[in-house]
This record gives C-alpha cells, sequence and structure tokens, in this order.
C-alpha cells in the first residue's frame, strides 16, 4: 500500500503566529505592489479588456510579420499605444490590444466599440489583403484575416468589474450562512476569513507580476474559493466528529488531529487538482491562460490557507465565544433533551464538548 | 444484499444507458431525432452527432455576440417634451396667461414647468390642464406661480422596460429579414439596465447588421412653407436666412430642416433645375402630417434599372392614408417634404389627392435603399441604442479553444487515473470507472438541459474531474483509517461511506451554493462555468457514491471467492 503523509502528528496551531505572519507578509507584498504601482501612476492591477474597456483583435497571418513593423502600420493609420502580442502557442496569430478610445463620457457614442476593428483592419492593409475569417488565404501574396475581437465599452467594462465583486461578495455570504447553519457560526466566519486570504493572495500576485485579470480570471478566483472553502470543511466536519467521539478532549488539540487525519486525503486532491490546473496551463492555450494561472497559485494558497489559516482562527474564536458566554451546562443539556429533533441534539453535543474541559486547561492549552 | 446488489445494477446500467443514448442519438439537420443510420457509427459520424447534440457558445462555435443598451432617457426626455407642448396648448386653450413652459431634464429627473402671470390661478391650470392632456404619468405640484409635473419614478421605470422590449420587437424583426441563422435576443444585465444581448452564431463581420439594429429611419411627411406650386419652392442658403425669414425665432410649430436637392423636378415636367446642388434650407410645418409610425410597406425599387438608382416606395396603413388623403386634398398645389432622419429628401408637390402611397428619392445604392426600407418597415426604434459590448470569435479560433480544451481534459484525465490506479491499486480502477461515469453523465445533463457549453465551461469539467476524484479520495482515505482500527474489510467500507458521506455532503452544498449565485447572478463566461461545475457536482453524488459503493458490494459478494484482503 502506497502512503502519504501516513500518521502525521503535527503541531499546527502551536505554529499558527508563523502561518498567520506568513500569510499576513503575503497579503502586503500584494497590497504593496498594488500601492506602489497606483503611486507611480501604473493601474494597480493590469485589467484586460473585458474591465477597462477597449478592444481586443486577434489577427492571423499568412506570413506574420513582427510586432514592430505591426506597430509602425498602426501608429501610421493614427493608432497609437496599442499592445501588440505575438501569439506564442501559434505562429501566425498576433493579438493587438487597444485602450478605451476617448473619454468616459464618449462611451456615449455610438461609434465607441466600432473603431477599433476597422481602424486595425485598415492599418494591417499594409501587409496584404484582408480575407473573410472563414475564407482560406489568398495563394499569392500576404494576406490576413481578422480572426477574433473583443470590443468593451466604458459603461460595459464598468458594470462587468462590478457585477463580478458582487457576484463574488455574494458567494461567500452564502457560504457563510451555509457553514453557520451546519457547524457554528465561528466556523463559517473562519472558514470565510481563509477563502478571502485565498482571493487576496492570489490577486496580489496577479499584481506583482501584472499579469492580465479578465472575465475568466474572476470565473477561476470563483473556483478557487469553492475549493478552499472544500478543503476546510473537509476538516471542519473531521473536527465536528472527533467533538463527539472524544469529548473530554479540548478543542485544540482535536484540531490538530483532525487536520493530521485528514491531512492525506487534503494534499491528493489538492494535488489531483493541481495536476488537472497543470494541464490546463500547458495544453489549455492562450485563451485559458490567465484563468489556469490564478488557479495554479489559488489551489496552492487555499490547501495552505484551510489547515494554516481557518483552522487557528476557527479555534480561537470559538474558544472566545464560548469564554464570553459561558451558559451553564446542566441548561444546555436540558435544551437537548427537550429539543427532540436529532440535528438539535447533535449541535448542543458538540458545542458542549470543549467546555466540558475546564476553561483554564482550554486557554493553558491554546495561549 | 444479493438482491440489493441486482437492484443497484440494474439502475446503474439504467442511467448509462439513457445517458449514452443522449449523447449519441442522431439528429437530422433541424436538430430533430432520427433513425441511426449506418454512417452514424463512423468516427466522423459519432463526431457529427456529438456536435449536433452538444450546445456550443459561440467563443466555441464562431460568431458574434453584442451587447446594446437603449438610451431610455432619450426617449423620456421626448415624452416629456411631447408633454410640454400639450401643457402649453392646454394651458393657452383654458385663457391662462403662459409665461414659459419648459421640458427639463436633469439628473434623472424629468419635469414639465408651466409657469403663469397670475401665481393665483395656479391650482385651477394644474387641474385644467389634467383634463385635457394625459398626464398619468406625472406628478403635479404647485408653487407660487408654477407648476411642476414630475416624471414618477414607477413610470420611469415601466417606460424604460417598455421602451426595450419594443426595441428588442424591432431589433429581431430587422435581423430576421437579413436572414441571421438562430439568432438569439434577450434582456441583458440587471433589472433597469436596459441591455439587450444579440448573439449570432456563424456571423464573422457584424459590420453592416450593426449599422441596420441602430438604424434610425424615422420618416415624416411635412408641409413646406412655401408658396405652391407653379411658383418655385421657398428654399434658403442658409440656416440662419431660413430662421430669419420665421423672424429670427423658430416658433414651435415650424422646423428648419436641411434639404439636399438632387435631381428632383422642381415643378411639374421640368427637368432637375439644378441637379446635385449643394445643400439648401426650408422650412417645414410642425408636426408632421403623418410619420413612420403609419407605414404599412416600405420596398426599394430601381428606377432605372442601373444599381446606383435606387428609390424606396412606401404605402401607409388605412389609418395614416385617411389622414394624408384628407391633407393632400386640401393642399393640392402645396409643396410636401419627404423628410428622413431630419433631411428633407425630396419636395415634391401635390398634383392630386393622394391617399397611401409614396416615394424616397435619391441616389441610393441597392443595399442601402435595401437597408432603409427595412429600417422603416420594422418601425422606428423607441430610442437611440448604443453598443456597449462586441465580441466575435472566428470559426478557426473556436475551433483552437475546443481543440486546447480537449486535449487538456485528456491529459487532466490520464494523470488523474495514473495517480489513482498508482496510489489506490484496486480501489482505484473502482474510482475509474466512477470518474468516467462522471465525466459521461456530466455531458449528458449539459445536452438534456440544453445548456451551452463555452470554453469557461469546458474549465469547468476539467475542474469537475479533480473534484469527482476528491469523493473517491476521501472515502477511500476513509476506508484505510478503519481498516487500520481492525475492522472487518466490510464493515471498514460500510463505515468508510457512511462517514465520508457527510463529508462529501457538505463539501459538495457549500460549492453548489456558491456556484447557483454565479449562475444566477453571472454573465458570460462565469456562467457558462458555473453550469457545468453544478452538473458536474450533482451527477458525481450518483457516480461516487452510488456507483463506487455497488462496485465495493459486488467485490464483497463474489460468488466462491471470501474477501481476505481489499486493494486499496
Amino acid at each position: 500500500m502506497v502512503r502519504l503523509f501516513h500518521k502525521v502528528n503535527f503541531d499546527w496551531l502551536a505554529n499558527r503566529r508563523i502561518f498567520i505572519i506568513v500569510s499576513i507578509l503575503l497579503m502586503l507584498a500584494g497590497t504593496g505592489s498594488a500601492v506602489f504601482r497606483y503611486a507611480r501612476g501604473q493601474a494597480p492591477f493590469n485589467l484586460g479588456v473585458d474591465f477597462k474597456g477597449g478592444t481586443l483583435i486577434t489577427a492571423k497571418f499568412k506570413q506574420r510579420p513582427s510586432a514592430e513593423d505591426v506597430r509602425a502600420a498602426l501608429q501610421h493609420a493614427g493608432v497609437h499605444d496599442a499592445i501588440i502580442q505575438p501569439v506564442s502557442s501559434k505562429p501566425d496569430e498576433v493579438l493587438i490590444k487597444l485602450p478605451r478610445l476617448g473619454s468616459e463620457e464618449s462611451a456615449q457614442d455610438e461609434a465607441q466599440v466600432d473603431v477599433g476593428r476597422t481602424k486595425v483592419a485598415e492599418a494591417l492593409k499594409s501587409f496584404g489583403a484582408q480575407v473573410a475569417a472563414d475564407q482560406d488565404f489568398a495563394a499569392e501574396g500576404n494576406s490576413f484575416k481578422i480572426v477574433g475581437t473583443d470590443a468593451v465599452g466604458a459603461v460595459a467594462g464598468a458594470a462587468l468589474r462590478n457585477q463580478a465583486v458582487a457576484v463574488t461578495l455574494l458567494a461567500l455570504v452564502g457560504i457563510l450562512v451555509f457553514i453557520s447553519v451546519r457547524f457554528e457560526w465561528t466556523y463559517g466566519a473562519a472558514a470565510v476569513i481563509a477563502v478571502f486570504h485565498d482571493v487576496l493572495v492570489t490577486l496580489g500576485m496577479f499584481s506583482v507580476f501584472y499579469w492580465e485579470i479578465n472575465l475568466t480570471v474572476i470565473a477561476a478566483l470563483l473556483t478557487l474559493v469553492g475549493f478552499s472553502v472544500n478543503d476546510t470543511i473537509v476538516t471542519f466536519d473531521r473536527v465536528r466528529e472527533n467533538l463527539r467521539l472524544h469529548r473530554r478532549e479540548s478543542l485544540y488539540k482535536i484540531t490538530n488531529d483532525s487536520i493530521n487525519q485528514t491531512l492525506s486525503r487534503t494534499i491528493i486532491t489538492s494535488g489531483l487538482v493541481f495536476l488537472s490546473v497543470v494541464a490546463m496551463v500547458l495544453f489549455g492555450g492562450e485563451v485559458l491562460r490567465p484563468f489556469s494561472l490564478a488557479l495554479v497559485i489559488g489551489i496552492v494558497f487555499g490547501t495552505y490557507s484551510s489547515i494554516a489559516i481557518a483552522s487557528p482562527i476557527m479555534v480561537w474564536w470559538q474558544q472566545r465565544v464560548e469564554r464570553q458566554t459561558p451558559r451553564p451546562a446542566p441548561a444546555r443539556q436540558a435544551r437537548a433533551t427537550d429539543g427532540g429533533a436529532g440535528g438539535e441534539r447533535k449541535h448542543s453535543q458538540r458545542t458542549s464538548a470543549p467546555s466540558d474541559v475546564p476553561a483554564a486547561t482550554c486557554l493553558r492549552r491554546f495561549g | 444484499m444479493k438482491k440489493n446488489l441486482t437492484q443497484r445494477a440494474i439502475v446503474i446500467a439504467i442511467v448509462t444507458l439513457v445517458a449514452l443514448f443522449i449523447i449519441f442519438r442522431p439528429r437530422d439537420a433541424e436538430g430533430n431525432l432520427r433513425r441511426p443510420q449506418a454512417s452514424d457509427f463512423t468516427w466522423a459520424g459519432i463526431k457529427g452527432t456529438l456536435q449536433n447534440n452538444i450546445h456550443l457558445g459561440l467563443d466555441l462555435r464562431g460568431g458574434s455576440h453584442l451587447v446594446m443598451q437603449v438610451q431610455v432617457q432619450d426617449y423620456m426626455k421626448r415624452l416629456a417634451e411631447n408633454a410640454r407642448v400639450g401643457v402649453e396648448k392646454a394651458a393657452k386653450d383654458a385663457g391662462h396667461d403662459v409665461k414659459e413652459t419648459r421640458a427639463d431634464a436633469s439628473g434623472g429627473n424629468y419635469n414639465v414647468v408651466l409657469k403663469l402671470g397670475d401665481a393665483s390661478k395656479a391650482s385651477e391650470a394644474r387641474d385644467e390642464v389634467a383634463k385635457k392632456v394625459d398626464l398619468r404619468d406625472f406628478s403635479p405640484s404647485v408653487s407660487g406661480d408654477t407648476v411642476t409635473w414630475a416624471l414618477t419614478g414607477s413610470a420611469q421605470r415601466s417606460l424604460g422596460d417598455q421602451a426595450t422590449q419594443q426595441a428588442m420587437k424591432i431589433i429581431d424583426s430587422r435581423i430576421n429579414s437579413v436572414g441571421v441563422a438562430e439568432p438569439t435576443l434577450q434582456e441583458h444585465g440587471g433589472q433597469g439596465s436596459h441591455q439587450i444581448l444579440l448573439q449570432m452564431p456563424g456571423i464573422q463581420d457584424p459590420e453592416r447588421i450593426k449599422k441596420l439594429i441602430i438604424g434610425q429611419s424615422r420618416l415624416e411627411l411635412m408641409k413646406v412653407v412655401s408658396p405652391g406650386n407653379p411658383s418655385p419652392m421657398q428654399t434658403y442658403a442658409t440656416e440662419e436666412e431660413a430662421k430669419a425669414s420665421l423672424g429670427g425665432q423658430v416658433p414651435p410649430n415650424r422646423r428648419v430642416l436641411p434639404y439636399s436637392e438632387r435631381d428632383e423636378p422642381t415643378a411639374a415636367g421640368e427637368a432637375p433645375a439644378q441637379p446635385n446642388q449643394p445643400k439648401r434650407w426650408v422650412v417645414v410645418e410642425s408636426p408632421a402630417v403623418v410619420d413612420g409610425t403609419e407605414l404599412r410597406t416600405a420596398d426599394a425599387l430601381s428606377r432605372t434599372g442601373n444599381d446606383s438608382d435606387y428609390e424606396i416606395n412606401f404605402t401607409l396603413k388605412p389609418s395614416g392614408a385617411e389622414k394624408f388623403g384628407a391633407w393632400t386634398g386640401a393642399n393640392v398645389g402645396a409643396y410636401m417634404a419627404v423628410v428622413l432622419n431630419d433631411e428633407v429628401k425630396s419636395a415634391p408637390y401635390i398634383k392630386s389627392q393622394i391617399t397611401d402611397s409614396g416615394q424616397i428619392t435619391g441616389r441610393y445604392t441597392k443595399q442601402s435603399a435595401e437597408d432603409m426600407a427595412l429600417t422603416l418597415r420594422s418601425g422606428a426604434l423607441p430610442a437611440k441604442l448604443v453598443y456597449l459590448e462586441e465580441r466575435t470569435v472566428g470559426p478557426s479560433l473556436g475551433q483552437d479553444s475546443i481543440r486546447a480544451g480537449v486535449t487538456a481534459s485528456a491529459v487532466g484525465l490520464a494523470l488523474v487515473v495514473a495517480f489513482m490506479l498508482f496510489y489506490y491499486r484496486g480501489a482505484g480502477v473502482n474510482a475509474v470507472i466512477a470518474l468516467i461515469l462522471n465525466m459521461i453523465l456530466t455531458i449528458a445533463a449539459l445536452i438534456l438541459f440544453d445548456a451551452t457549453l463555452t470554453l469557461p465551461g469546458i474549465a469547468g469539467i476539467i475542474l469537475t474531474i479533480g473534484m469527482a476524484v476528491d469523493s473517491n479520495v476521501l472515502i477511500f482515505e476513509r476506508i484505510r483509517e478503519e481498516l487500520q482500527t481492525g475492522k472487518t474489510i466490510a464493515s471498514a467500507i460500510e463505515q468508510g461511506f457512511a462517514r465520508a458521506f457527510v463529508t462529501i455532503i457538505d463539501t459538495h452544498v457549500t460549492t453548489i451554493v456558491s456556484s447557483l449565485f454565479l449562475f444566477v447572478f453571472g454573465t458570460g463566461p462565469i456562467r457558462g462555468f458555473s453550469v457545468t461545475l453544478i452538473l458536474g457536482l450533482v451527477v458525481n453524488l450518483f457516480s461516487a457514491v452510488y456507483v463506487s459503493r455497488t462496485i465495493f458490494i459486488w467485490l464483497l459478494n463474489r460468488r466462491g471467492r471470501r474477501m481476505e484482503t481489499l486493494s486499496i
């Protein structure tokens, strides 16, 4: 039998300070990079056409001219500050990015999203004739076709941005509510803080390396949210189960044991998802690249945070809550007996378990 | 146990067969099911069937995606302006001393303001005007000598929605008449964003359609302020001159419009007086005798058979024809301006009563005449449209994305399978079967719910591979743990499944909850991604829990062999 991480006995919670400092440093690095870029007059994040507005054109050439030639041709046609990016995986394609033309107000202008494509097509005609996207290149001479256009006006860009943020926050609230119902609200809060941390760290990396953020990156962040919460729940589930089995143990010890018991599963699953995502980075093509990159980073930190961030916060918070509201044990038992419903009984067992240990022990062991 | 096993096997067999049937049932060109033929079982046949069955998004299939917004504020402004005209007339008719009327549009408020010379009459004027003019969308208020009617918030909302709906209908008829195949037209964005999404598969260069959609062909037939035939029509060289003829100020019942005289005769039977002469100006009477809403048909016709010499013939609806007939009957000899988009296109004189037809002449090319006829026929847009987003994907780009997605999925799947077999040995086979079934069922569910597969959707499928296997990992790790505590194989499996099931439900429901938000509130790629993720996770409950369990039960019950060890 092949085994990974068998009988690990590591005191995760004892090292919580180190973990939390590492996380804070990572988040600071991201925030620092964003602030630094902003201070230097640069955009804090490399927002793609989806969020910033602008035009992204994919042109396919019979013989691809160099990026400099394309830039010269565009400038000749009056298109300045275009970003020209030869597609690395395909030797005949070039991505041309144009920033949003005109000011915010001109978003009202109906020509807004048209200008880019027409101008670029005009400029590229200096390399050869234009061919319709679904036709073959002419036999003679160089020719090109525009195989893709993404043009987003300022209004739509802002709307997409706001929507992405709102949807992410809503999803987090949904997760918080669900975990609070299934566990305790402190568990939910801890899980959501951990996930929030993952999103921040990943976004921070995107600022540091100035990778482009487009709509698919948002999809990746949302996957990461689901994924990181998954890991956290697996651990919390074990904590809940162990609390029921070992009612004399402290929450601290039980959480540590639970992390260790589920460690092999956590690593294997994360490793497998990591493998599928690496496959996406390598074979998924240019379009999926930002998405896959976000996931690669996200999975690493998502796994780390469910072990090193979510659990310590949960333990700390849960103990704090129980210290602040010391309810007499008999009252709670009475509720459990007359409560009737199975769910409720489970609930009270789980909360009463750590309080069976004298609070002083709890504190000594944890703090 | 034995009976249970048979029952489980039957359920799994039926589900698998139904899924395979859904995926591979052949369809004809119209998308209807048809009987399979021999050619359906070749590689190309299967590929074709899959392409027909799986509804591909524009990013994979190629096509155009346009988001436009109805400028409803223009619509409201016009509404307020129309109300103002009515208010002024009604107040004057009621004998009030009207000092000023104006229609304000600022900061999302649309007001009609009436200022009276006598402040004590304000309330009276308010009530009298309300009887004559339809102001039910406005709420009146009186302060001093001023009556203000403000367009209410609820009216703004319903009028905005109404304008959007109307615009959608018009866009629909416009794209249908140019023959775009399988377009989807729907409202986009949140409530009150007045956005419309149009997707046109297979359209590579949407320029012409874009122009056609936002085309504002507003036709008006108006009386020219001029002495009648046989004297030539009164025109002015400049706008100022035309205004000067009205005493420097254009009154509400007059309008000054540019007039591009081409080759229209200025009087009966005469040759064009000055063909293609520069733009001149005319004064016309407002409001129009009839406008575009009264149009019944509009067609492009060539006058001489020459391709650059098209004109547009139109006929009027009975209600318009009645008005038009009465007016032309009473104005024989007068000049009538055919006004298209605030420009006088031609100004024939009325020889005799005309009831229901007319022409818009000018030197149109075939396509411009046809497009204009089309926009006229489909009716005027309630307000201007602007494009917010345009995405076009060429067929080759889509093909490349499919290839990349399929390669990435295959490689991901292979890596996962290899690891599972290596790490869990015999039980790994179990997981692989569950995983393959998971993929088959996910694709079948996609087809069954007619969901659209997009590029992020493929990414979702790749992720479900990883997440699907997570359920098996949870279960297997648990079984290993139980075995270590010295339990028998049967009870270790039993316990492993029971314990892991709680966790699987918790993790799945959490992910589904967050994905549902993406599905409900997200658009575009976010939505496409959540669809496959949700379907994959739901299906996974069946494949990883029910199917894997059945395989273990089968292993435990094999005839003649007692399970001594479990390969896990």
